[in-house]
């Protein structure tokens, strides 16, 4: 069995929007696993993104724990000893959530939030200058084929490169996760699956776990686990046999 | 450079537009307080540093002849330093190819030699040589207006006797800084001069010799002022001494410190507005502004970046926008200072002007908008940064809107589906909206200060010269004549009515007050000169006493029913007293006014007058100034457009041109604030902007949603404006009193319409942008990204 990265118990979450509360997540026990790809696959509403959110560390659950495993990979001795061994997200205070997304997590966001202000190279660099281990970004945007277009700004760029850019941003720090928000959901078909076996790539080679949520049930092909989810709660869990790759994807 | 960094340089860039409406409603805040505090150092420091090259004297004492074998004792006075005796003398003067008698005061000067004290400052030419009778220097400002040049010829009468006399140079006095003849408001440089000549050839000419009539002194340091006054007035009383005169009362010296007092009270009132309503400005901006980057901030926040990071950039955004708009405020306000100054260096005279911006100045102001912007900046990047990213990243949710009582008032058909949105986002964010109001009613509120300054500087000057004085011309006689001689006036060309007049120069003491000025006998209700109540009506003169004008009774502490001492600085100079028998409310000057026969009476003389007002036929004035000419006993005639116009340039040139200057800020403001609601607007609105054209709206219709919003927001703050700017006037109204003038507090018509039309273009103009950008809103990109 590999290494836990995440452990999740009876995490729950609601929200208050406008004047309705909202119960986004139910209850939800599950384990990622160090080098592993999951797909969590759900319909708009099952409670997807908000558990990516809250494994990501930019929101907080209502009820329940969250405990992060950081890197065994990394040898014990050099981690700082402000560095604990674990970390209850669901306890964690503001500072100690910023430290752990700073670190250990790199997100892809469905809308890309490239900085409109800022090339491609630039939206890389800003977040290696604060990362600690960081790779040079020229070389995270030549890992997404994008070394040609490094002085880019994203308006100069199209869709797929966008969101190649802001993989590039969140693989350049070196992250032990990443958390992908529906990467492929403002893309074409043909895009879609250029993006996707670049993240194939980066977790085979690179060996970092990666979360992808979609509601494209096919995607979940590529994945070695599937987490499917429905009304804020896990409803089936899918252990692949067999990867497929993502050019033999098809939707 | 970090890549943080970088993004701030090109954010700024792409906000420039709003980020240099922004640093405009910094700079106009700034250049208040640059202008007025600069403009006031230049000053107050050409003065003290002219008053203390040339020592200018601390005591002035007149006397009617004293010998020079006083001083000796004089000297010995405890507290006395430098003392300097010499000889002034009235003069009439004749320039060649000028064809008005000119009126002039001569004074001595040491053979030869600079005096001690009040030292002139020569521009052209040499002070006379020693031993010279006919060698004379003449105040610059006398040169000017008639091309003089040493060299040139002048004739005087001295003392009856015809003088010829010769100009050796050119020069400026600390004791003439300010050069109007002593009853005249405002100065006329062809008509009155001060010229200074050998002492040996003006006391042989004034019958001086072996004598002074003047004298002028430095006191020692630390020495008490009051008590050397009462020691010379005592020594001197038997030498028709009528009190020796601080720097407080003497003429120049007075009017400069009024001025200067005036731009004092000016340079704390104005700023202090302007500023705190720019830094309020500022506040409310720089937050909105801060919250359009809410996504932004919560997309680096996710990658990790600390509060005290990202408080940093957006910190450092609001600097640097402050910081643009600081540097341009001190620039401009430096550059309109040195304008504003050069003005006042010509009425003033001051031989040199330096410039400088204090620094406490530069400190207080990059302060007070550096603290304003981060503190909104603060305010916003803390509420964006306190809640989790993921929230911030999300579109927002549906914001909570409802039917709003407003709706009820106005019919559903008349309203609309636009109107009812408009209506609804306002209702929505009552704060919000309420601070944009406030903000164009600040800036209404600014503009009403200049409008108001320009119609109360008109009603001043059209009450003075409208109402009170009603004559055409003013004669005054070179000496007292008797009352009969105004018969020979009534008959010449294009005299429709004659009133006389007598005036003597006095100093009124009432306590241990003191002020100079003259006493003006009249008819028993002047028609000519008028004196008029509060509700301006003429009124007519008491029977008894004396009628001061209301700031002069002020001045002198004095109620009505207080006996007043009059020191009388002509004829016998004898020292009566007068009550105070009722008081008027004049703009312009410091007059006292009684009957003539009371005033005849106080001087213990028969019915005589010092001169005539005549009113006339315009068709003939030509004929007529002939004929007066032709009149040996007329020494000056005055005419009332002449100096009307005098104080209307006075006016115009010094305080309308400040009050443009800040008329022109608070335009700036008011496009400032309006530009900055609009775009912020704008942007929070872009994507149900993007969506109502997208189901088919026109460009024009989605427009009228937003600017229909604006045009709200700008008629809601008129009234609001009004209202502000009544306040900031009536703050304004009492700083501008001084002895010149007294603003009277004038709300017309002209000043709402100003204040309201002001807004109103400043909304059309933002709305002909915003419409224009409107065109250029990409609905698809929009609709699609976050941000």
């Amino acid at each position: 069995m590999p290494d836990i990265v995440f452990r999740s118990r009876g995490l729950k979450r609601f929200y208050l929007m406008g004047e309705v509360t909202i119960q986004a997540l139910r209850g939800v026990d599950l384990e990622l696993y160090q080098g592993e790809l999951v797909v969590m696959l759900g319909a708009s509403g099952s409670g997807k993104s908000t558990l990516l959110n809250i494994l990501g560390g930019l929101d907080s659950p209502s009820q329940g724990s969250l405990v992060y495993f950081p890197a065994s990979r990394r040898p014990a001795a050099s981690l700082p000893a402000t560095e604990p061994r674990e970390l209850d997200l669901a306890a964690a205070s503001q500072r100690e959530l910023t430290r752990f997304r700073r670190h250990h997590v790199g997100f892809v966001f469905q809308f890309y939030n490239l900085i409109s202000s800022l090339t491609a190279r630039e939206n890389v660099a800003i977040v290696t200058e604060i990362s600690r281990n960081p790779l040079p970004p020229e070389e995270a945007l030549a890992l997404v084929g994008l070394e040609h277009r490094l002085d880019h700004f994203p308006s100069q760029l199209s869709g797929g490169e966008q969101q190649r850019v802001a993989i590039a941003r969140a693989v350049a720090k070196q992250p032990d996760v990443l958390l992908c928000d529906e990467p492929t959901g403002a893309l074409d078909f043909q895009t879609g699956i250029r993006v996707l076996e670049v993240l194939e790539r980066i977790n085979r080679d690179t060996g970092t776990s990666v979360a992808i949520i979609t509601h494209n049930e096919v995607i979940g092909d590529m994945a070695d686990r599937v987490i499917r989810l429905r009304d804020g709660r896990v409803d089936q869990l899918l252990v692949n046999a067999a990867r497929r790759s993502p050019q033999a994807l098809r939707w | 450079m970090r890549t943080l960094d970088r993004k701030l340089y090109r954010d700024l860039w792409r906000l420039k537009g709003q980020a240099l409406a922004i640093a405009m409603v910094i700079a106009s805040g700034v250049m208040t307080l640059i202008l007025s505090v600069t403009t006031l150092e230049a000053l107050s420091g050409a003065r003290d540093r002219f008053y203390a090259s040339h020592h200018f004297a601390e005591l002035f004492v007149e006397v009617k002849r004293a010998p020079l074998g006083k001083l000796a004792q004089l000297q010995r006075l405890e507290g006395v330093n430098l003392i300097e005796p010499r000889v002034r003398a009235t003069v009439r003067l004749a320039v060649p190819g000028y064809g008005d008698p000119v009126r002039g005061q001569l004074l001595s000067l040491p053979d030869g030699r600079q005096p001690l004290l009040n030292q002139l400052h020569l521009l052209a030419g040499s002070l006379p040589e020693a031993g010279r009778d006919d060698q004379v220097v003449v105040s610059d400002a006398f040169a000017e207006a008639h091309g003089l040049a040493p060299g040139d010829p002048l004739e005087a009468i001295i003392n009856v006797r015809r003088t010829r006399l010769t100009l050796a140079g050119v020069a400026l006095s600390p004791e003439f800084l300010f050069q109007a003849a002593p009853s005249d408001l405002m100065p006329d440089y062809r008509r009155y001069a001060v010229l200074w000549m050998n002492e040996r050839a003006l006391s042989r000419a004034y019958g001086m010799e072996g004598a002074f009539n003047s004298l002028t002194l430095t006191l020692q340091a630390g020495a008490r002022e009051a008590d050397v006054i009462a020691a010379l007035d005592l020594a001197l009383a038997h030498y028709g001494a009528l009190g020796a005169q601080p720097r407080h009362d003497q003429q120049s010296h007075r009017f400069i410190e009024e001025e200067l007092n005036q731009q004092r009270i000016t340079a704390v009132v104005l700023p202090a507005i302007f500023l705190s309503v720019s830094a309020f400005l500022l506040n409310v901006v720089m937050g909105r502004l801060i919250q359009t980057q809410r996504e932004q901030l919560a997309v680096l926040k996710a990658f990790g970046y600390r509060n005290s990071e990202l408080a940093r950039h957006f910190g450092l955004l609001a600097a640097s926008i402050v910081l643009l708009g600081w540097a341009l405020g001190v620039a401009l306000g430096a550059w309109a200072a040195s304008g504003v100054a050069g003005v006042y260096r010509d009425y003033f005279r001051f031989p040199e002007m330096r410039f400088g911006v204090p620094p406490w100045a530069l400190a207080l102001s990059l302060l007070a908008t550096l603290g304003a912007a981060l503190s909104g900046t603060w305010h916003a990047v803390w509420r964006a940064v306190g809640r989790p990213p993921a929230e911030a990243m999300r579109p927002p949710a549906p914001h909570r809107f409802r039917h709003h009582w407003l709706e009820r008032l106005v019919p559903a058909l008349l309203l609309g589906n636009e109107g009812r949105i408009v209506l609804r986002n306002l209702a929505r964010q009552p704060l919000k909206a309420g601070f944009s109001v406030l903000g164009i009613a600040l800036s209404a509120g600014l503009l009403m200060i200049g409008a108001y300054q320009l119609a109360a500087v008109d009603q001043m000057i059209d009450q003075q010269y409208r109402e009170v004085l009603q004559m055409d011309v003013e004669l005054t006689f070179n000496e007292p004549a008797p009352a009969g001689a105004a018969g020979e006036l009534r008959h010449q060309p294009g005299v429709l009515a004659v009133e006389t007049w007598r005036r003597v120069p006095v100093t009124l003491i009432h306590e241990h007050r003191r002020y100079r000025t003259s006493l003006l006998g009249m008819e028993p209700t002047p028609g000519l000169r008028r004196v008029l109540d509060s509700n301006g009506r003429p009124q007519q003169l008491p029977e008894s006493g004396v009628m001061l004008t209301r700031h002069l009774a002020k001045l002198l502490d004095a109620r009505v029913g207080d006996e007043l001492e009059v020191a009388i600085l002509e004829g016998r100079r004898e020292r009566r007293t007068l009550p105070l028998a009722a008081l008027v409310d004049e703009p312009l000057g410091v007059g006292a006014y009684l009957r003539r026969d009371t005033l005849n009476a106080l001087l213990r003389e028969g019915p005589s007058i010092s001169g005539a007002w005549l009113l006339t036929d315009a068709s003939r004035t030509d004929e007529l100034h002939a004929a007066l000419w032709e009149m040996p006993a007329v020494a000056a005639i005055g005419l009332l457009s002449q100096a009307e116009r005098g104080i209307r340039d006075y006016m115009d040139e010094t305080l309308l041109m400040v009050a443009a200057i800040f008329v022109g800020i608070a335009s700036s403001i008011a496009f400032g604030v309006a530009y900055n609601n609009a775009r912020i607007a704008f942007t929070e609105r872009a994507r149900e902007l993007a969506t109502l054209q997208v189901l088919g709206y026109t460009r024009a219709e989605v427009a009228r949603i937003l600017l229909g919003e604006t045009a709200l927001l700008t008629l809601a703050a008129i009234p609001l404006g009004w209202a502000i700017g009544i306040v900031f006037i009536r703050l304004l109204q009492g700083a501008f009193s001084n002895d010149l003038y007294r603003m009277p507090l004038v709300f017309t018509p002209q000043i709402f319409g100003f204040a309201a039309a002001g807004v109103i273009v400043a909304s059309l103009l933002v709305g002909a942008l915003i419409f224009r950008r409107l065109g250029r809103l990409d609905k698809l990109r929009v609709l699609k990204a976050v941000e």
